[in-house]
């Protein structure tokens, strides 16, 4: 079975580029703001679309998406409501590929099963989860890919060789290196250190790998984009749209376009790598 | 009897991590490696003898250990009921039973060559408790302590910066007990490389919320051999508060399997439990937090909810696994406490005994004056006095205050 995300992949593996992943939170700073945003972002450039399930206590993020995720819950987002965004991109949309991003505790409340169906009905392609190790696979990962959704894992630095086969085992769609041990929005990725993690990932699967973590920039994209399948960029977006907001912490016209705007260049930085990874 | 029910309570966790379907191991992919080392190195440590010699040997001196067990003889008169006896752990060197988990996790910490602390607090009788030993053993120690428990237990504030350490207050979320540990996960998660996580109740990912509870265990066991001596018998039954669960599990332990005993855990009921409070178990169902599946308080949606107790170290929406487990089975019942009760039992145990309890503990007091009234003289009840009140005496004379006027 292919998903958007594998047949994404392989059309930007034909362009010989890599991809430019995108996160932003769901209801950020409220939903239908929240959706204009994500429907701009493939005219902009985005390749894959990350999207934020908002949880109350992201113990892997940092104050930025904090934040973010604080305000889509003020905005009254929840579950159901990002699931109804989803379908309100995949409208207009249906080749861009969309990958929920969060904690477990949500979807366990909303019922796995329940969940699974809904969200590929919605038209959505893979999930992130972040307090979701291998080996706690039996909870949503197995029951996902059955469901005919990828399971994107993360690998860390601390994710060593013997340990690799484990975390690569029931991952499909991509492989998300995580380039540094820290929380969303911290220091930045060296990208040479990066792209020997991707080398020596690339060892163990055939899945591309895209970086994430401490990108904010077009240069920072570009250099991760050469040693990378795609370069995956969070904090610096939702920065951008909480610098665009008025002082009650509402939209205003800025908004969109700001967000829309720097994915641009960021697009143009992947896009001006000199050679893509393999 | 319910045929589901196990041959013993007491062999758990399954090698995953898991009492039942409670417990577990859901953490970023950054710490499991983290989280498989400790099991390993807890597990060689469990195995050694000079461990538990050298461990055995601070309890005794620098904790000074066995606590009393001591006979509340004008409690027990003024309530008429139960013979009630308060397992002294507020005598312990810090103040509380905190320092019994510490030690052990320092000494784990000390083997793995890790030379960076960290820990979450409440109370602050955790972060005490941790930065006293790391002053002992040499160690960097760093606390995160939500805000507004900064506000309320000052003394302790300034108790564990006197000892060398470094306290984070914590201004993310609801700046408690639980933004506390969202903080000190990511500063783990940050440093993972030289820094051990001192994680300070029967909670976390496994292997922490067994290793902990063995670390606790000497409570129960000490009760089991002092009533013996004290009454040539067990008791017959026994109360404790409830944050987490540690002093609670460390008494409760050692007597799953007397089915004579009955088993009370005390939650913070707050305002009431149909307004703010803390009780996971009476007014939560089971969800996943901090690297554990357990009876938390959430909306609708999964979000995890404001809990509210008048004590810092019980202001938390979760419980350990393995009390949520206990509680399905039934083994253990779990009342629960308010503030206005808590405060008064403060001041009851001030009154009769000359002792001032933590208002955590102050919890479990509140429940016997309801318990042991209802139950024949020659009951034997236990009550486990986790802490000593001097660190709320700043907190509870504004209340007072506040209610004069
Ligand atoms: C004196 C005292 N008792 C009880 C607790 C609650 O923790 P636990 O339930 O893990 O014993 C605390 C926590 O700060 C405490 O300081």
């Amino acid at each position: 079975m292919t998903t958007r995300i594998d047949a994404r992949f392989a059309e930007l593996a034909k362009e010989g580029r890599s991809a430019l992943v995108t996160f932003l939170m769901a209801g950020d700073p409220d939903p239908a703001t929240s959706l204009n945003i994500i429907k701009a972002l493939p005219r902009a450039g985005a390749d894959i679309i990350e999207i934020g399930m908002p949880f109350t206590d992201p113990m892997a993020d940092g104050p930025s998406i904090q934040a973010a995720g604080l305000r889509a819950l003020k905005g009254g987002m929840t579950l159901r409501k990002t699931l109804e965004m989803v379908r309100g991109f995949r409208n207009e949309d249906n080749a861009t590929p969309l990958v929920l991003m969060g904690y477990y505790n949500p979807i366990y409340i909303y019922g796995v099963d329940k969940f699974l169906i809904d969200a590929k009905t919605a038209g959505v392609d893979g999930l992130i989860i972040v307090d979701l190790p291998p080996e706690e696979d039996d909870e949503l990962c197995i029951p996902a890919l059955k469901a005919g959704l990828n399971f994107i894992r993360l690998a860390t630095p601390t994710t060593d060789d013997k340990r690799l086969p484990a975390v690569l085992a029931n991952t499909s769609g991509f492989v998300y290196y995580v380039s540094i041990t820290g929380i969303t929005g911290a220091a930045a990725a060296d990208s040479k250190v990066a792209g020997d993690a991707v080398a020596r990932i690339k060892r163990h699967t055939k899945l591309p790998v895209c970086v994430g973590f401490g990108i904010r920039t077009p240069q920072a994209a570009r250099a991760i984009a050469e040693k990378a399948n795609g370069a995956v960029v969070g904090t610096a977006l939702v920065d951008a749209l909480r610098d665009s907001l008025d002082t009650k912490g509402q939209a205003t016209t800025k908004t969109v376009a700001a967000v829309a705007d720097l994915v641009a260049s960021l697009a143009q930085g992947v896009r001006g790598a000199k050679q893509a990874a393999e | 009897m319910n045929p589901s029910l196990p041959n013993s309570f007491r062999t758990g966790p399954d090698e995953r991590g898991h009492f039942g379907n409670f417990g577990g191991r859901f953490v970023a992919e950054t710490l499991m490696p983290l989280i498989l080392d400790l099991e390993k190195a807890y597990a060689a440590a469990k195995a050694d003898p000079a461990f538990q010699t050298e461990m055995n040997g601070y309890l005794k001196d620098y904790v000074g250990r066995p606590s009393p067990l001591y006979f509340a003889e004008r409690l027990t008169e003024h309530l008429g009921g139960a013979k009630i006896y308060l397992k002294r752990e507020e005598l312990n060197h810090t103040g509380s039973h905190k320092v019994n988990n510490v030690l052990g996790q320092i000494m784990v910490a000390r083997r793995m060559g890790k030379k960076r602390i960290i820990a979450e607090t409440g109370a602050g009788q955790h972060g005490v408790a941790t930065a006293t030993l790391c002053a002992r053993f040499g160690l960097e120690c760093v606390v995160y302590m939500g805000a507004v428990d900064v506000a309320r237990q000052a003394p302790n504030v300034f108790r564990m910066e006197m000892l060398g350490a470094k306290v984070v207050p914590v201004q993310s979320g609801t700046r408690t007990l639980k933004d506390a540990m969202n903080e000190a996960l990511r500063d783990w998660v940050t440093n993972v490389h030289n820094t051990f996580y001192c994680i300070g109740t029967v909670a976390g990912p496994h292997p922490y919320p067994m290793m902990v509870r063995d670390f606790q265990l000497v409570i129960g066991e000490e009760t089991r051999k002092q009533m013996q001596e004290a009454e040539g018998r067990l008791p017959d039954s026994l109360v404790a508060c409830i944050g987490g669960g540690s002093n609670a599990m460390g008494l409760f332990h050692p007597f799953l399997d007397d089915p004579s005993v009955e088993i009370f855990g005390v939650e913070a009921a707050g305002h009431g439990l149909t307004q703010l409070h803390a009780a996971s178990i009476a007014g939560g169902r089971p969800g996943v937090l901090h690297g554990n599946r357990t009876y938390l308080l959430m909306d609708d949606d999964g979000q995890i909810q404001d809990a509210h107790s008048i004590s810092a170290g019980l202001d938390y929406p979760g419980i350990g696994p393995e009390h949520s487990w206990l509680h399905q089975t039934g083994r253990v019942t779990y009342l629960s406490a308010t503030d206005d009760e808590a405060l008064a039992a403060f001041m009851l145990l001030s009154r009769l005994e000359g002792i001032p309890p933590a208002l955590e503990s102050a919890h479990a007091i509140a429940k016997v004056t309801e318990l042991a009234p209802k139950r024949p003289k020659d009951h034997l009840m236990v009550v486990n006095l986790s802490g000593r009140g001097d660190k709320d005496i700043p907190q509870i004379t504004e209340i007072l205050k506040g209610k004069k006027q």
